[in-house]
């Protein structure tokens, strides 16, 4: 029956996938990796981060100011020796990509020391080498599928889709910031003017009337 | 295959776990998330310890514990717990918006060395990044095929979230832009109609008070 001997390939097949995968999940999974991440950057703060990249690994950092001040931040990366790869000042959004050309620990740091007391809320993404393959395997001789091809350019413009999104999302998020702020100010603004507009107005009245109240006393002494 | 493979295991545990940043001890990171709802979060962290007398971090020190505290967008605590110098924490977003994720150390031997410096490995993955693939191919058994599927399934079913999420922010923001739009309208005449009024009140105040002086 070919049923039968179908469910025991299939088995067998389970049954060899599961002792590769076994093995796979005790090997290291390459060095890649994507890290984002939103914080919080206080006045006058300088914050740093890290990673150990080895030679010859394309990574990309970019950068975005969602929320703070005129939304701009200096960034700064920096190799295993200390040379500046990329520095800029009072930047709102960049990407940068390069490819790592010596083994160490390199470092990027964000910093708000020119602000002296807007917080900023920053968001990076940083991205080193390419993503893992779905299956590591090691006996990856034969050639994709047309159905597998398929999939992988798929998933190819879906993390695009993604990526847009996220950027979207942060403007986003930076144009309701901006938003917000505006709708506060309109409100402190327009109750503080209609108080001024009430004491000025009062003021200029007494202050008028106290003029014209002392006169009388003065006015008869001018000839002394 | 059992040495060699050991031996990988150890120098990926001592290794890099990505990105890592330095923290003093009574310092606290907090990290925002702003994510859909029903998203799942899972974070991986590794603390080290500064240690003088030898000026290098220690691989690994046992005792030393991180609290790990997230706040959902109304500022509700979803998860306050205590983990250990490696940790592990995993939450799901019920309200759409801003997660706050707050770590910090709270070794009470740690006051000990003063001035003592953490190095924390830290690594978030939000939605399907942290789905692990090997790990669902092994549990349900899939093919490659099911598995490629599976995956453009999940990141499909994650920009649907983000749409839905934004549409919700887009109409926050409108809501914002019309209330803005409102008060600017409300305020402005309430200013000209004050203006109009204490001008009127003015003129007559100063009128009966100079008749009242005989000056006019």
């Amino acid at each position: 029956m070919p049923g039968l001997g179908s469910a025991q390939r299939w088995a067998a097949a389970a049954g060899r996938w599961g002792c590769r995968l076994l093995a796979l999940l005790l090997l290291v999974p390459g060095p890649s990796s994507a890290s984002e991440i939103t914080f919080e950057l206080p006045d006058n703060a300088k914050q740093c981060f890290y990673e150990d990249i080895t030679q010859g690994t394309k990574c990309t950092l970019e950068f975005q100011v969602i929320t703070g001040g005129h939304y701009d931040v200096d960034c700064r990366l920096e190799d295993p020796d200390g040379n500046v790869l990329y520095k800029e000042m009072k930047k709102q959004y960049d990407s940068f990509t390069f490819t790592a050309s010596k083994n160490g620990t390199y470092k990027f740091c964000f910093s708000n020391e020119f602000s002296t007391f807007t917080h900023k809320t920053v968001y990076f993404d940083f991205q080193v080498g390419e993503d893992p393959p779905l299956f590591p395997s090691e006996n990856r001789v034969s050639a994709l599928t047309q159905m597998e091809s398929a999939c992988v350019s798929i998933h190819e413009a879906l993390k695009s889709v993604i990526d847009y999104q996220t950027h979207f999302r942060l403007r986003e998020a930076q144009g309701r910031s901006r938003a917000e702020d505006l709708n506060t100010r309109v409100a402190y603004w327009s109750v503080g003017e209609a108080l001024i507009l009430l004491v000025v107005s009062i003021g200029q009245v007494f202050l008028l009337k106290s003029f014209f109240s002392d006169k009388r006393t003065t006015t008869t002494r001018v000839g002394s | 295959m059992g040495r060699p493979a050991l031996l990988l295991l150890a120098l990926c545990a001592a290794g890099a776990r990505g990105l890592y940043f330095h923290i003093g001890e009574t310092e606290k990171r907090c990290f925002i998330e702003e994510i859909p709802d029903e998203t799942m979060v899972i974070g991986n962290y590794r603390t080290q310890m500064w240690d003088k007398q030898k000026e290098v971090f220690l691989p690994s020190t046992p005792g030393l514990g991180m609290h790990v505290e997230v706040k959902d967008p109304e500022g509700k605590v979803v998860l306050s717990r205590q983990y250990g110098s490696d940790g592990r924490f995993t939450f799901t977003s019920h309200t759409p918006g801003d997660h706050q994720i707050c770590l910090h150390s709270n070794s009470t031997r740690m006051a000990l060395f003063a001035g003592g410096r953490l190095r924390v490995h830290l690594d978030i993955q939000v939605g399907e990044h942290a789905n692990n693939y090997p790990e669902i191919a092994a549990k349900d058994k899939l093919t490659e095929l099911q598995l490629r599927a599976r995956q453009l399934l999940d990141q499909v079913e994650q920009i649907q979230k983000e749409q839905d999420y934004q549409r919700y922010r887009e109409e926050r923001f409108r809501l914002t832009s019309e209330s803005t739009n409102q008060r600017v309208l409300w305020w402005s005449i309430a200013q000209t109609v004050i203006l109009i009024l204490t001008g009127i009140w003015q003129m007559r105040h100063l009128k009966s008070f100079f008749e009242a002086k005989k000056l006019v």
